[in-house]
């Protein structure tokens, strides 16, 4: 029997994610796959995974996970104190025990990835849970059950120390596609000051209050692609970053879009945290 | 023009939807990038190296593509929606006048959002471009045939909507089990058939 992992509680939002859908956005599927991809990619090393392996994202903890089986399991992302194990190691969870996982003590998402890699059945190739259209596995609930793969490799990491996640960064910024689309002074202005993270951000996109940027053109822009990291702003002038389940079409101006090396910095923020934005080349 | 969109991605001004569709057909052929999305004046292309893409873009021929004109899929209607009897009001004409404008509009996906498989049908008959509803419904079923605005769609899954719905098609538009998920892709050449 394949060895399973219990959901006893999935905290206030658990989704599985691996690397997401690619090559389906002309048909109007999101990318999805984890919002901070250098953190699942670590758990999955450091438990012997392909890095592309699926793995549980939980937002702000509080989970508890039971192992029909013991199992390998390595924890990352935003740091939590947890019934065994530590952060960013490998430890064993002995079969028929339950790992009890807190509340981050800073940062949003934490990444359980287990030994063999979480397996549900794929959707247009991935595993992910996409809360914009809905593909892939429903969130977590308690008394979901999820099946595990084959391990890939052996495991060879202790501890893989990580620096800690600021609530209040500041993220490079490459300007444009549409930054004529707002007053000259815009993009400065994006850059000047610090902009608070919104209660209702999510896995789409961390929605942001702080000075409003002025368009400096009326009308419409017609519909066009977007990215994770895409700066949107809609009429109100607050922007919007867009995370892993953007949509992949979209009708308000970009701005600008978040370096890509700084966007799991933005998908680890909270509600209230501040972020600032500084240009890059 | 092409414009940056952050380290990994670009967006080439096309001006028109027939040019998008174009681009997309031929950067489908010659390159193997993450996505490349068609807007109605614009192809976004994500992935790939933008000092290789650049170049390659810029010295393609824009011209007509014959080999890869879209397919055409005749879609079978019912024409018993919800809203047929407002869209004929609102545009002056009976009911079977918006049916026979419907059927005879010459439709082309133009692109796909909203959801997976929602494609975007342009060349609805201008006499039937009417206004969204005021409210949206909570629930619009698979396969609801609709207009709004200058488009019509075929709803892929059971998700809320504010299009006016004309009917049912029992042809499905989306099936995620599939290589080629979507019935209707951008450049898809569409026409409605009432049955």
């Amino acid at each position: 029997m394949a060895s399973v992992v219990e959901v006893v509680v999935p905290g206030p939002y658990a989704t599985v994610q691996d690397f997401g859908r690619r090559g389906f956005a002309h048909l109007g599927v999101p990318r999805s796959g984890a919002a901070d991809l250098p953190s699942l990619r670590l758990a999955n090393r450091l438990v012997g995974n392909a890095e592309d392996a699926a793995a549980v994202e939980l937002t702000f903890g509080g989970a508890v996970l039971r192992f029909a089986r013991g199992a390998w399991v390595a924890l990352t992302g935003a740091p939590v104190r947890a019934s065994r194990g530590g952060m960013w190691a490998p430890f064993w969870v002995p079969s028929g025990e339950t790992l009890e996982i807190g509340v981050p003590y800073e940062g949003l998402r934490t990444y359980v990835a287990v030994r063999g890699g979480i397996w549900v059945p794929p959707v247009l190739g991935s595993m992910s849970t996409d809360s914009l259209s809905g593909l892939g596995p429903a969130p977590l609930e308690p008394g979901t059950v999820l099946a595990l793969g084959e391990p890939v490799f052996g495991l060879h990491a202790d501890v893989a120390p990580q620096r800690s996640i600021s609530a209040e960064p500041t993220v490079g910024v490459v300007r444009g596609p549409r930054d004529d689309w707002f007053t000259d002074d815009g993009f400065a202005t994006l850059c000047a000051g610090a902009y608070r993270v919104s209660q209702d951000s999510n896995r789409v996109g961390v929605r942001l209050a702080g000075t409003a940027l002025r368009r400096a053109r009326a009308g419409e822009l017609p519909s066009e692609g977007m990215v994770a990291g895409a700066i949107q702003v809609p009429p109100d002038g607050q922007p919007i970053v867009f995370l892993a389940d953007h949509p992949p079409t979209g009708g308000y101006p970009v701005i600008g879009v978040v370096a890509s090396a700084d966007l799991p910095k933005v998908a680890q923020l909270r509600p209230g945290d501040r972020l600032r934005f500084r240009a890059v080349r | 023009m092409i414009r940056r969109v952050g380290e990994h991605a670009l967006l080439v001004e096309t001006g028109s939807l027939a040019a998008s569709h174009r681009l997309d057909a031929r950067l489908r052929l010659l390159v193997d990038v993450d996505e490349i999305v068609p807007g109605p004046e614009t192809v976004l292309v994500v992935g790939g190296r933008a000092d290789q893409l650049i170049p390659l873009i810029e010295q393609l021929d824009h011209g007509p593509v014959h080999d890869l004109d879209g397919e055409t899929v005749e879609i079978p209607v019912v024409y018993d929606g919800a809203d047929l009897a407002d869209v004929a009001a609102l545009a002056g004409i009976s009911v079977d006048e918006v049916i026979a404008r419907h059927t005879g509009s010459e439709f082309v996906a133009g692109w796909l959002g909203f959801a997976p498989g929602f494609a975007y049908l342009v060349g609805l008959d201008p006499s039937l471009h009417v206004s969204r509803l005021d409210r949206p419904r909570t629930a619009v079923p698979a396969g609801a045939v609709a207009i709004a605005g200058a488009y019509s769609a075929v709803y892929p899954a059971a998700s809320p909507g504010g299009w006016r719905l004309l009917g049912h098609t029992t042809l499905p538009v989306w099936d995620v089990t599939s290589d080629s998920p979507a019935l209707l892709k951008p450049g898809t050449r569409v026409r409605m058939v009432a049955t």
